[in-house]
């Protein structure tokens, strides 16, 4: 598996460059992975969401389903998609550490 | 260029009748490596028996969650030139009817960026483009959805709305009784952020056909089967009846003993339906092309819950709508405040990863009717129930 190094430290991911732990997330990663998501600086409201995701997933185990992220958060499906033009999956479980989303995607 | 690599049991499909799949490769393969590596990687699966790909895959362009399915090699080392392999789905036409030039330049896209090998078509029906690299994901969207003429986007994948498809329809068909063409295109056109922004439960299919001979197999293969019908009289040229009869067709054995609802006789000289009893299998209509034709009256069934084993079991659509009318033209808005109901219904409702035949069959066609406004009716069911465990509703109750 390949290695990414963010201010010295080595953080595995996987082919799509996804974290292969996620308890190894800092808050750099999500700097480090922004741009090939397509997003020139991360605002509070990327925040919000990478921290609803992070605390979703630590108490469940899995990511939650769209509709519930959107529910909880206040942001339409269309304003996830404005804070990351890649989506939910790719773009924000991504920056948030999460493990990548898989079935028949 | 690698060098060719020896492919003994790959070469023994070249032989036989049928189109070989892998000639078509090799054709591809002569000047293009990853086809080239393809080739060699399919080798490997044939000796050892098991795929050569690693699990999932997560890759797409800009502000779409869908359309692109990512894949890796497992032995990169060995087939480097298909390290990645992605395959890019396209919406395609309705009906699949293209000229040479909307083809083309799809060609040239993907002979430029991709392996030249494609899939025409997926199961679902988008034109699947096999094999590129994560880089010229976007590049490849980028060209085709700007082409001046016949520009194509991206079909659906994930958690979404997939690309819906129809049958030939009313272009070829006369048996056709909606615009299927019409009617696919309008639904994706309106739904377009459903298909390419995963926001529910699991995926959701649309099929359109337009009679009930079911050409897209949509009963088998979409959560929502849209199937055309009449109901009014099934239309009778007696005297095409009777060439029939006279070039030595045998009416009694080929249609009329094979009847369904045996509503339909032949006197020796004219032919009656009883079209009360008539369940519009079309049968009589296909056997007599020629003579009998659907009646003018026409809209479509509307079938639900269809979807493969996985988790409960598998299921064919089941009757929601006996009759909609579903005139070209009309802007279908009947239909289309259907569908949202019962996505809305699904989404809220739904657990992860559950189809709508399966959250239905959870929580209960009382349930989903409700929710969708809709009374039950004889139609929906085959037969009644035959264990006594009734619930009512709270309303329908005397409490004490």
């Amino acid at each position: 598996m390949a290695f990414i190094e963010i201010n010295g430290q080595q953080f595995e991911v996987d082919e799509d460059g996804f974290l292969l732990n996620p308890d190894t997330w800092i808050e750099d990663v999500a700097k480090y992975f922004c741009k090939e998501e397509g997003i020139d600086e991360l605002t509070e409201d990327h925040w919000k969401v990478i921290k609803y995701l992070r605390d979703y997933f630590f108490q469940f185990g899995i990511a939650p389903m769209v509709r519930k992220l959107c529910k909880d958060t206040g942001y339409s499906l269309k304003g996830i998609y404005e804070l990351f033009p890649t989506g939910p999956a790719k773009g924000a479980c991504k920056l948030a550490g999460l493990p990548k989303p898989t079935g028949c995607v | 260029m690698t060098e060719t690599k020896k492919t003994p049991l790959l070469d023994e499909l070249e032989k036989g009748p049928w189109p070989s799949f892998v000639k078509e490769i090799k054709k591809a393969a002569a000047h293009n490596i990853s086809s080239q590596d393809l080739l060699g990687q399919l080798e490997l699966s044939y000796e050892d028996k098991k795929a050569h790909w690693k699990h999932g895959g997560l890759v797409g362009v800009m502000g779409y969650g869908g359309g692109v399915i990512g894949r890796y090699s497992d032995v990169p080392e060995q087939f480097p030139n298909i390290e990645m392999f992605h395959t890019i789905r396209l919406n395609q036409p309705s009906g699949w009817y293209y000229n040479t030039k909307a083809l083309r330049q799809v060609c040239d896209v993907w002979e430029k960026y991709g392996s030249g090998l494609t899939n025409l078509h997926g199961a679902t029906g988008d034109m699947v483009l096999l094999g590129t690299k994560t880089e010229y994901i976007q590049t490849i969207f980028d060209e085709v959805s700007n082409f001046e003429e016949h520009p194509m986007d991206l079909g659906g994948s994930g958690s979404n709305l997939r690309t819906p498809s129809c049958c030939a329809g009313p272009a070829r068909c006369e048996f056709a009784m909606i615009d299927t063409l019409d009617l696919c295109h309008d639904l994706t056109n309106e739904f377009q952020d459903y298909l390419h922004r995963p926001m529910w439960p699991y995926k959701s299919k649309i099929k359109i056909s337009g009679c009930p001979n079911d050409c897209v197999a949509s009963i088998a293969r979409s959560d929502i089967s849209i199937q055309g019908t009449w109901r009014d009289d099934i239309k009778i040229n007696q005297e095409a009846v009777r060439e029939y009869v006279a070039g030595g067709f045998d009416i009694n054995g080929m249609v009329i003993s094979k009847c369904p609802t045996k509503c339909i006789a032949w006197d020796g000289n004219e032919l009656t339906i009883d079209n009360a009893n008539c369940t519009r299998c079309m049968h009589c209509i296909n056997k007599m092309t020629k003579a009998l034709r659907p009646g003018d009256d026409r809209g479509a069934t509307i079938l639900i819950g269809g979807k493969a084993p996985i988790l409960q079991g598998a299921m064919m659509g089941w009757v929601i709508v006996p009759f909609m009318k579903l005139e070209s033209g009309s802007g279908y808005e009947e239909l289309k405040e259907f569908l949202e109901k019962v996505w809305e219904w699904w989404d809220e409702n739904g657990k992860t990863r559950e189809r709508l035949g399966e959250l239905i069959l959870r929580l209960g066609m009382r349930n989903f009717l409700r929710a969708i406004e809709l009374e039950p009716i004889p139609q929906m069911v085959m037969a009644p129930r035959a264990n006594p465990f009734f619930f009512w509703w709270p309303e329908e109750t005397v409490q004490d």
